[in-house]
C-alpha cells in the first residue's frame, strides 16, 4: 500500500510560495448560483480547491491550486476569474 | 525609443518549446530574453511524461547523456485494464536504446537544465516574473508587459502553456471546447531503484511505460499512464473534460481509485508519495493546430499553440513543443533577416512545420481524437478482450472451440455488437 492521505495532506507536502496578499481566484456567486455550477468545480478540482457551502456559495481555498486551468475551462463564462498566480507565486514543483 | 532597449526576441514560458526556440535563436546571434513566472525555471512545469527525445539530438547533440533524464524507455504496456482482469500487450525491445528513442522525465529536473543550455548561449533568462500582456502597436505585438514592467521586442514567442493568456488576450485563441482538454492528476511514488529495477523487470537505466485504458479512469474518455524514473514511478490519469464533467466524478477520486486498482498497486507498493500534480493537457491537438499560429510579431510554440498528440498508444507533447520551437526559431530568425516580422514574415512558420514531423503528424493523426471518442473504448473492449482469453485460458473441462467461434462467443455476451466493433476496427485503422 502507498498512504496518499487526504488531498490537503498530499499538498502539504508539495511546495508552495504562498501569496499572502492577493487570491489568484475570484467566484462570482451570483453567476456560480445561477448556472448551478458549484458541484462542477467541488468535483473537477484535483486540488479540492473549491468547497460548497452551507449557504450554497462557492469557496475558494486558493493556496492548495496546482495552476492547471481546469477550473476556467469548464466553468460557465463569468462563474470564475482565474489567472496565474503573481511572479515567484504559487506551487513550486520539486519533481514536475 | 531606443533601438538598443528593443530584444529581437521574447519568449514567454521556460517549457521545452520555449527553451528551445529561444537557444536557437540566441545560437543564430539574437538577442533572446526568457522569461518564466516560476521561481525557477521549470518549477511551473508538469508532464506525464514520457519524452520521444530524438528530436532533441538536434538541438542538443548528447542530450540523453547530458540532460538530467530519468530512464530509457525500452519497454512499452498497452493495458486494456478491468475491474478484475487486464490484458496487456508488453513490447520490450532493445532497439528502442540503441538510439535512445524516449525517456522518462520529472520536469522539474530537466526544465533548470534546459534553461542553464540557453543562458550559456547568451540569452537573458528572466526566472518568477509573470508577464501580464501583450504590448501592441496597433495590430502588431512589439513586447510584453510584466507589472509595471515592459519588455520590447521585435517579435514575441509565446510558449505560454496550454492556457495560453497571451494567444487569448488579443483573440487568437478562444476558450477550448472541453473534449479538446483533459485534466491529468498525478503522483510521483518514491522507490528505491533496486525495487524498480526487480518489480520492473528492468536494469541499470532502462524503463518502463504503461498505457492504461479502461478501468484506469472510471469509464471516462482517457487513461492512466505509469512511468518508471530513476527512483520514483510517475503514476496518473488522464480524463477528457467534457466526459468528466458529464459523469460528475471527483479527479481526485478516479485517480485514487487508479493507484489502488490491484494491477497497479503492486507496482507502487511500499513507495513514497513525493509529489502530487495536476496539469491540463490537449486531446485534439490538430484541431487546434489548424487555428491561427501567427499575429504580426508574434509566434505560438508548445502546448499554446496546440501541438500534443493522443494516438491511443504515444502521447506526445513535448517532442512536438520542441519540434514546433525549432520550426518557430527558423522562421523567426529569417523574418529578423528579413526585417519584416508581418504576419506574412512570420508565415513561413506553417511552411517549417509541415516540412517537419511536427506538421506531417499533425495530419496523420487529424482522425484519432474523433476515434478516442467512441465510449466503447473505455470499457466494453477491454471487458471482451478479457472475456477471449478467459475462454482461451480457463480449461474447465468442457469441451475445447477453436479461438474464432471463442470470440465469437465472447462478443455474444458482450454489449458490442459486431458492426460496432467492426465499426471500431475500421476507424481505429484510419485514424491511428
Amino acid at each position: 500500500m502507498v498512504r496518499l492521505g487526504t488531498v490537503p495532506e498530499r499538498l502539504a507536502g508539495n511546495h508552495y510560495e504562498l501569496d499572502e496578499a492577493e487570491s489568484h481566484i475570484e467566484v462570482d456567486q451570483d453567476v456560480v448560483r445561477r448556472t448551478g455550477c458549484g458541484p462542477t468545480l467541488v468535483a473537477i478540482c484535483s486540488a479540492h480547491v473549491y468547497r460548497l457551502e452551507d449557504d450554497g456559495s462557492v469557496g475558494v481555498e486558493y493556496a492548495a491550486c496546482l495552476e492547471c486551468g481546469t477550473c476556467l475551462a469548464v466553468a460557465p463564462a463569468g462563474a470564475v476569474t482565474w489567472h496565474y498566480p503573481r511572479g515567484g507565486c504559487g506551487v513550486a514543483f520539486r519533481e514536475g | 525609443m531606443d533601438e538598443d532597449d528593443v530584444f529581437d526576441v521574447v519568449v514567454v514560458g521556460a517549457g521545452v518549446a520555449g527553451c528551445v526556440a529561444a537557444y536557437q535563436l540566441a545560437a543564430a546571434g539574437r538577442s533572446v530574453v526568457l522569461v518564466d513566472r516560476g521561481v525557477t525555471p521549470g518549477s511551473k512545469n508538469l508532464s506525464g511524461g514520457v519524452f520521444y527525445c530524438r528530436v532533441m539530438e538536434q538541438v542538443f547533440p548528447g542530450f540523453v547523456t547530458q540532460a538530467p533524464v530519468e530512464r530509457r524507455i525500452t519497454r512499452n504496456v498497452v493495458s486494456f485494464l478491468n475491474a478484475t482482469s487486464a490484458v496487456n500487450i508488453d513490447y520490450w525491445d532493445t532497439r528502442l536504446a540503441d538510439p535512445v528513442n524516449a525517456v522518462s522525465v520529472l520536469r522539474a529536473k530537466l526544465d533548470p537544465w534546459l534553461a542553464e543550455r540557453c543562458e550559456e548561449a547568451g540569452v537573458f533568462v528572466m526566472p518568477g516574473v509573470r508577464v501580464d500582456s501583450l504590448l501592441l502597436d496597433g495590430d502588431r505585438v512589439v513586447g510584453v508587459k510584466a507589472g509595471d514592467d515592459e519588455l520590447r521586442a521585435k517579435v514575441v514567442i509565446a510558449a505560454d502553456g496550454v492556457n495560453s493568456f497571451l494567444a487569448r488576450s488579443i483573440g487568437m485563441r478562444a476558450a477550448e471546447p472541453t473534449k479538446h482538454l483533459a485534466l491529468g492528476v498525478k503522483s510521483v511514488i518514491g522507490l528505491p531503484r533496486q525495487v524498480i529495477e526487480d518489480r520492473f523487470g528492468v536494469t541499470g537505466d532502462e524503463g518502463v511505460a504503461y498505457a492504461v485504458v479502461g478501468a484506469a479512469t472510471a469509464g471516462v474518455a482517457g487513461g492512466g499512464f505509469c512511468y518508471t524514473n530513476t527512483e520514483s514511478v510517475s503514476i496518473g490519469v488522464v480524463m477528457r473534460l467534457d466526459d468528466l464533467v458529464a459523469r460528475g466524478l471527483s479527479s481526485s477520486d478516479v485517480h485514487d481509485q487508479f493507484l489502488a486498482h490491484p494491477a497497479m498497486a503492486r507496482l507502487i507498493d511500499g513507495g513514497e508519495l513525493l509529489e502530487y500534480g495536476a496539469h491540463l493537457t490537449i486531446e485534439d491537438g490538430p484541431a487546434m493546430v489548424r487555428q491561427e499560429l501567427v499575429r504580426p510579431g508574434l509566434v505560438l510554440v508548445g502546448d499554446a499553440g496546440g501541438f500534443t498528440l493522443n494516438t491511443g498508444m504515444t502521447i506526445r507533447g513535448m517532442d512536438l513543443a520542441a519540434g514546433s520551437a525549432l520550426a518557430a526559431a527558423r522562421a523567426v530568425d529569417a523574418a529578423l533577416t528579413a526585417e519584416d516580422v508581418s504576419a506574412e514574415g512570420l508565415g513561413r512558420y506553417r511552411t517549417e512545420l509541415a516540412a517537419s514531423f511536427v506538421g506531417a503528424d499533425m495530419a496523420t493523426y487529424a482522425k484519432a481524437p474523433a476515434f478516442l471518442e467512441h465510449p466503447q473504448m473505455y470499457g466494453q473492449v477491454g471487458e471482451l478482450v478479457a472475456d477471449v482469453m478467459h475462454g482461451v485460458f480457463d480449461l474447465d473441462t468442457t469441451a475445447r472451440k477453436h479461438l474464432v467461434p471463442t470470440a465469437r462467443a465472447a462478443l455474444k455476451d458482450s454489449p458490442l455488437t459486431l458492426r460496432t466493433l467492426a465499426g471500431l476496427a475500421v476507424g481505429g485503422m484510419r485514424g491511428l
